[in-house]
């Protein structure tokens, strides 16, 4: 040992070489999320013709273990408003109190006109493309889903990139490739959606989501479902997967119990 | 010669500075803020048995200005409003203290901030304006109106239940929130009261407040918005203010018709309680003149 601190406690330079001290940093370079960590899955989305249905399941998972099965990824905003998330369930909470925040200055003063679901859209869309562009993204994929300035329907997408995206149905994560191909089979394109009615498109989601649960081991049978309309927003938090049908599981083949 | 003010301790010096104290024992600067709050309009403050309301005389200072327009009466938090009296500038920077109080408790406690939290920090944030001569005293008594849940609120951003057995220091049957009222004054004093009033008609507005006998907690939240918009016309001096707009906010319990939020008294509600208002003035006037009569 010698009269130097920063020698002290260390391997002797003589025995085992020069001390490389790259070992001892105790800061990098500043990290940003690399991966989700706790997870909501899918959420469905349609439009009809006077307004929107949204849902999604309440299980949170960690990895592949279902954590929490009692999480509310639908949130209201307001009464022409519901916002869905899928993916990370940290900043989905985080986004929840932004928007608890942007709610309490938005009501600072009484003003006439709310904040419509196209606001809002706009508004977090522009959120996580700042985060993305600061590489530090929200890892979410949000649904908004309520009515715009015009009362009429209205459905977008933002996404952890900040890209958006509208369409008469859209589904998240899995269901992006799952759901959405059935939901387009009621709703191709914008014009379809005045021929739906309220009782279609509810039945239509509750389809979807029945779909997800049996080829989605990420998801569960319990979920959450809104229908925003001009009266206001109906979401129901606690709906079970009802008539449904594993039959379909007995033809499966090349993986599970029947491998070949 | 004799000075004018020889028979007050006012231009012995000691009041040309802010936080120095008279000889005994007063603060001149305080009082005289105190002066500032006693040229505004009325301000009432009702504490019911289910809600809160302010009221609030806004005196119409131009025939220029819109009718119904430039609120004086804030929206704090979600559940919380405050109506100030005297300088409007001061009344206004109150307010943006207040909202960034609640905004960050908020964020450090992801809960509304109570009301009497809040009534305490503003306590403390007005007191400091009496301690330095760089700075003057608040020219304004805030009344600070609050309705803090009476239901077991999620904390902001939770997304599910958590376990449903289990400590949590919950007492069974213990009851929570409830209506709240403070008045914070330019020294920093705070207390909170079953009935506020600060401004011109303060002096009316206090005796009228006293006859309804809040302590009991009898008065009900629609009873409450009549009284206090009668008791701001009582307070009115039709002689040296021509005009005012009553301004009335209220703050109800969960199942209220707020449902616990700060909100401006509907219209309809508002206009019948001046209606009534007005009818009492009337019948007062009648009866005094009765009496000359006889």
């Amino acid at each position: 040992m010698n009269h130097l601190p920063q020698a002290w406690g260390r391997p002797r330079d003589d025995v085992y070489g020069a001390y490389d001290h790259s070992h001892f940093q105790t800061s990098g370079p500043i990290q940003h999320t690399q991966s989700p960590i706790v997870t909501g899955t899918s959420v469905v989305a349609a439009k009809f013709k006077d307004g929107v249905v949204i849902a999604a399941d309440n299980l949170a998972s960690y990895g592949s273990l279902a954590r929490f099965t009692d999480v509310k990824r639908l949130r209201k905003f307001n009464d022409q408003v519901v916002v869905g998330f899928g993916g990370d369930v940290s900043d989905m909470q985080y986004l929840d109190r932004l928007l608890n925040s942007l709610d309490i200055r938005e009501n600072y003063s009484s003003s006439e006109t709310a904040l419509n679901a196209k606001n809002l859209h706009t508004y977090l869309a522009k959120v996580m493309y700042k985060r993305r562009s600061d590489f530090n993204p929200l890892w979410n994929h949000l649904l908004i889903a309520g009515l715009d300035g015009e009362d009429k329907p209205f459905l977008a997408s933002a996404d952890l990139l900040g890209t958006t995206f509208t369409s008469p149905t859209l589904a998240t994560g899995f269901g992006a490739h799952l759901a959405q191909p059935i939901l387009r089979r009621t709703l191709p394109d914008d014009a379809s959606v005045e021929d739906v009615d309220q009782e279609t498109a509810v039945k239509l989601v509750k389809e979807a989501m029945k779909v997800l649960f049996y080829r989605d081991a990420r998801s569960m049978d319990r979920y959450s479902i809104a229908v925003i309309t001009k009266t206001g927003v109906e979401l129901h938090e606690d709906e079970k997967l009802e008539n449904q049908s594993w039959q379909f599981a007995e033809q499966i083949r090349g993986y599970g119990t029947q491998v070949n | 010669m004799v000075s004018p003010l020889a028979d007050t301790s006012i231009g012995t010096g000691y009041d040309l500075s802010n936080s120095v104290f008279s000889p005994d024992g007063r603060n001149f600067q305080v009082e005289y803020a105190v002066k500032a709050v006693e040229n505004g309009g009325t301000a009432v403050g009702i504490r019911c048995k289910d809600g809160v309301v302010l009221a609030l005389e806004k005196l119409v200072t131009s025939r220029l200005l819109k009718a119904g327009a430039n609120k004086r009466i804030s929206t704090i938090d979600r559940n919380i409003g405050v109506v100030s009296s005297g300088l409007l500038p001061d009344g206004r920077h109150f307010v943006s203290r207040a909202r960034d109080e609640a905004a960050s408790w908020r964020s450090m406690y992801k809960a509304p901030i109570p009301s009497s939290a809040l009534a305490n920090r503003m306590g403390s944030y007005v007191q400091a304006y009496t301690l330095y001569s760089s700075v003057r005293p608040f020219g304004v008594t805030a009344i600070v109106a609050g309705w803090d849940s009476e239901a077991e609120l999620p904390v902001d951003g939770q997304v599910g239940a958590g376990p449903k057995v289990g400590s949590g220091g919950k007492k069974e049957g213990q009851k929570h929130g409830g209506p709240f009222l403070y008045m914070i004054e330019p020294s920093g004093l705070y207390w909170g009261y079953y009935g506020a009033a600060t401004g011109k008609g303060r002096q009316i507005a206090k005796s009228e407040l006293e006859k309804l006998n809040l302590a009991d907690g009898e008065l009900s939240l629609e009873e409450g918005v009549k009284e206090a918009a009668r008791i701001i016309y009582v307070a009115h001096d039709d002689n040296k203010d021509k005009e005012f707009e009553l301004e009335m906010t209220w703050i109800s319990s969960l199942s209220g018709p707020t449902k616990g939020r700060h909100e401006e008294v509907p219209k309809e509600l508002r206009e019948e309680a001046e209606k009534l208002a007005k009818k009492s003035l009337d019948d007062d006037e009648d009866e005094e003149e009765e009496k000359m009569e006889e």
